[in-house]
């Protein structure tokens, strides 16, 4: 499997950063930047990664099917992470998921049609201070309000 | 550190080894400690939270198989926070566990089952729906039934650890996980069920035993497994002569509790459809069932009428008995006055006894493979070809770092921990690193033979450090066989007989007025040359289609008797059903010295009396009963002087059987043949 020279080079250096014998150490890191290279885990990565760090494919899958931040289905390029925990709970985020849901016109775990967006309902994300709080991608957005976001999802849709 | 230090637990003082851990040390004390997932030898996992204690001064309860002892610990294990923890953690592992118990295999051997009648509570307070998903077939072996699971992590270990295999693994999470394949919808191991015998649970289930009986039913015999020369003992678990599973779980045996598939499942040739359950007798060119009395009649006519007035040829067999191979030798030397005995040879244990003359303490054991520091493997793929050995290794390292060294034609299981790999033969490049090992253990197979294998025991001798060997056989009985001289060249105890004999090759290529062959098949792919055959068999084989009569035998399960493994460890089989109209090979041969009037000078034909000649009269074989006869192992030393006669160039030949085919016996194997099958078919 080949990957961008930047990822490579990523690759080479996160496999110097442990001992030698913990190369396996470095395969969560490995996923997860390899996910947003290719848009998800295939089967191909986990064999490739396997190879890479020296463990069994079957204990690669361990690890992408225990993280719910390792997927093997491909998300949209914006990924609209709605956390229902408690703090974002009692200010209504249930009510936020469900409006995210009819603005985007998909379910929870769904994609549009166009692959431009996907959502998720996720646990508590750290930004209990600034709840409601939502994440696309790696950027978070606090005191999130159905306008705010339809403002947001309004902008990233024009972005394309 | 000190060697040992003294805890308490329950107000007992304990006196424990250093290092041990709190679980095993109340172990030593008598007192029991809960634990699912822990299990000895393995790695730890701390998975179940059973094993939950009240240690002093710590603030929470600890987990007793991941505590080691410590000088002044004091451990309470039954008091009322220790009882509700385990009451709690049941209540956990019950709220998915499904309670088919009444159907399911483990019912009445459950761990789970035994534990919640133990510590459990009387009743559940979870009153949601349980999640459940359907059962999966892994293999022709291995069924996985997920809700049953208790996450243990005891297959997945046993799998990597034990077997080297990593076929297993846990994916998912939480309430959802489950024990997952490594071939996505399959397995692709081993196939040798180490798995589902560990498992404390019904989760995992077996092809061969699933839905056959309730445990409680059965009546367990322990016998010595037939197929190769590992000589691991199996369990059979038995009911109304019918075998429906074999294991070793009580561990006894130079096993422990490891077997393989053709020890836990490769029993089931016994009912095979093709089973031999009476004589047959050649009518006008025709195979035909008769009476045994009239088939050994015409045995005992067509052998007497022989005898000075023509040449006979016996082929022993590498699965039958000490006491049977004894008596077959007997027979041909002392009533039908020839040396024209022989049998496959799969290993060249002949030039090993005679190179190590006059040494003591120079064969292995199956244990000192998991003492010793360190191991040549030459040749063999063990892990396929002897798996208990292999086993026993990879533990030596696994616990010990023993250093293997492995010189093979083809890469092996045992290269990923090998401190030195290397294809091809060239193990004298490896004096420098063998000479400062403190002592080696080296194993061969058939490609060391002859000179060659003079020269590795000269080689062996000369890094001038103890070397033990092993010189790798391929069944049962195999050593046993040449012990018990079945060889033209050798009487029993390797003693000249003087005046050798026709080898096994001579005698098929001779046109020799009788030729006898008890539980071999050597004309597999050749033509009877001889004027009259007589065979001996479970099975129709290749050489019994072409016999003048057929004698239906037992098989190892179905009689009494020793065998000796490829260590060269003597041990008892010893029978765990009937099949009727089949008879063990000894009883066989004694009817037939009978009928000749050949009886009195032969002695008698049960399998205590012949054991109790051979302890007096084969070297080496004088070993003690009481290990046996409570049915452990005592190792026979033959050696201890030159063997007069060297044994021919070109005889000794291994079939090499890998794990799913043992020679002639494993064709007539169900469960051998499927995973063949299903293997093919993907």
């Amino acid at each position: 499997m080949t990957f961008s020279p930047q990822l490579e080079a990523r690759f080479a250096k996160l496999l110097e950063s442990y001992p030698a014998g913990r190369q396996r150490a470095a395969m969560i890191p490995m996923l997860l930047y390899a996910q947003d290279e290719i848009g998800s885990v295939t089967d191909e990565l986990v064999e490739e990664v396997a190879q890479r760090v020296g463990v069994t494919p079957l204990q690669v899958n361990e690890v992408v099917s225990y993280y719910s931040m390792l997927h093997r289905e491909a998300r949209g390029k914006y990924h609209v992470q709605v956390c229902t925990n408690i703090s974002c709970l009692l200010h209504d985020a249930d009510q936020l998921l469900e409006h995210t849901c009819q603005k985007l016109g998909i379910e929870n775990h769904g994609v549009t049609p166009d692959g431009q967006f996907s959502i998720e309902e996720v646990e508590c994300m750290g930004a209990c201070s600034w709840a409601p709080a939502i994440q696309v991608n790696y950027d978070y957005h606090h005191f999130v309000t159905p306008e705010k976001l339809d403002r947001l999802l309004d902008g990233l849709r024009k972005k394309q | 550190m000190a060697d040992t230090v003294k805890l308490t637990i329950d107000g007992h003082e304990v006196h424990a080894p250093a290092g041990m851990l709190v679980i095993d040390a109340a172990k030593l004390a008598g007192i029991e400690i809960p634990a699912f997932c822990y299990y000895e030898g393995l790695t730890l996992q701390a998975a179940c939270r059973m094993c939950l204690v009240e240690v002093e001064k710590m603030p929470k309860l600890m987990t007793a198989c991941t505590l080691p002892v410590a000088e002044g610990l004091v451990v309470r294990t039954e008091t009322p926070q220790v009882a509700a923890a385990r009451k709690y953690m049941l209540e956990f592992l019950l709220t998915n566990h499904p309670l088919d118990c009444p159907v399911c295999d483990k019912g009445g051997e459950c761990e789970l089952q035994d534990m919640a009648f133990r510590y459990g509570a009387g009743e559940s307070r979870y009153n949601e729906t349980k999640v459940h998903t359907p059962e999966k077939q892994y293999s022709p072996v291995v069924f996985f039934d997920a809700p049953r699971c208790i996450l243990c992590y005891r297959c997945v270990r046993i799998c990597n650890e034990g077997m080297g295999v990593n076929a297993l693994g846990v994916v998912e999470r939480g309430a959802v996980s489950e024990i997952a394949p490594n071939h996505g919808d399959h397995l692709e191991c081993d196939e040798c069920g180490a798995c589902i015998d560990i498992c404390p649970v019904g989760a995992l289930t077996s092809g061969i035993y699933r839905y056959q009986t309730r445990p409680w039913e059965m009546t367990h015999v322990g016998t010595i497994c037939t197929h190769c020369s590992d000589g691991c003992k199996t369990t059979l678990g038995t009911r109304n002569d019918r075998i429906l599973r074999g294991n070793n779980r009580d561990r006894s045996g130079i096993n422990g509790e490891f077997l393989c598939i053709k020890g836990r499942y490769g029993f089931d040739f016994y009912d095979h459809p093709d089973r031999l359950q009476a004589p047959l007798m050649r009518v006008n060119g025709k195979l035909e069932e008769v009476s045994w009395a009239q088939a050994l009649a015409a045995v005992a006519e067509k052998f007497k009428q022989t005898i000075g007035a023509g040449t006979f040829g016996i082929v022993g067999s590498n699965h039958t008995t000490n006491e049977e191979n004894y008596y077959l030798q007997k027979f041909a030397r002392s009533v039908l006055g020839t040396n024209n005995i022989d049998h496959h040879r799969t290993g060249d244990v002949v030039t090993l006894v005679d190179a190590l003359s006059g040494k003591s303490g120079a064969l292995a054991t199956v244990a000192d493979l998991c003492e010793r520091k360190a191991f040549l493997v030459l040749g063999a793929d063990l892990a396929l070809e002897h798996p208990l050995l292999s086993y026993q290794i990879r533990a030596n390292y696994r616990h010990h770092q023993a250093h293997v060294y492995v010189v093979t034609p083809k890469a092996v299981r045992e290269d990923k921990y090998a401190a030195a790999t290397m294809r091809g033969r060239d193990y004298e490049s490896l004096r420098d690193k063998l000479k400062a090992q403190p002592e080696l253990v080296i194993l061969f197979d058939d490609s060391y033979q002859g000179g060659e294998l003079r020269k590795l025991v000269d080689f062996g001798e000369s890094l001038g450090i103890p070397v033990r060997y092993v010189c790798l056989v391929d069944y049962a009985n195999s050593r046993g066989a040449i012990d018990m001289g079945l060889t033209p060249e050798l009487l029993p105890g390797y003693q000249p007989s003087g005046q050798s004999g026709l080898h096994l090759d001579e005698m098929l290529a001779a046109e020799l007025s009788v030729l006898w062959v008890v539980g071999a098949n050597p004309l597999e792919n050749a033509a009877r040359k001889s004027g009259f055959l007589v065979v001996q068999d479970l099975f129709l084989t290749e050489t019994a289609l072409q016999a003048d009569i057929v004698l239906p035998a037992a098989c190892a399960y179905e009689k009494n008797g020793t065998v000796t493994s490829g260590t060269g460890e003597v041990q008892r089989l010893k029978r765990a059903i009937e099949t009727m109209g089949a008879k063990p090979d000894l009883e066989i041969i004694g009817f037939i010295a009978r009928e000749m009037g050949a009886a009195a000078a032969l002695g008698p034909w049960t399998p205590d009396a012949v054991f109790e000649e051979i302890r007096k009269n084969v070297r080496g074989y004088d070993v003690a009963m009481p290990a046996l006869s409570t049915g452990g192992a005592a190792q026979t030393m033959p050696v201890n002087g030159r063997v007069a006669v060297p044994g021919p160039a070109g005889l000794v030949r291994s079939d090499r059987n890998g794990l799913f085919a043992s020679g002639t016996l494993g064709r007539y194997s169900k469960v051998l043949n499927s995973v063949l099958e299903s293997r093919l078919s993907r």
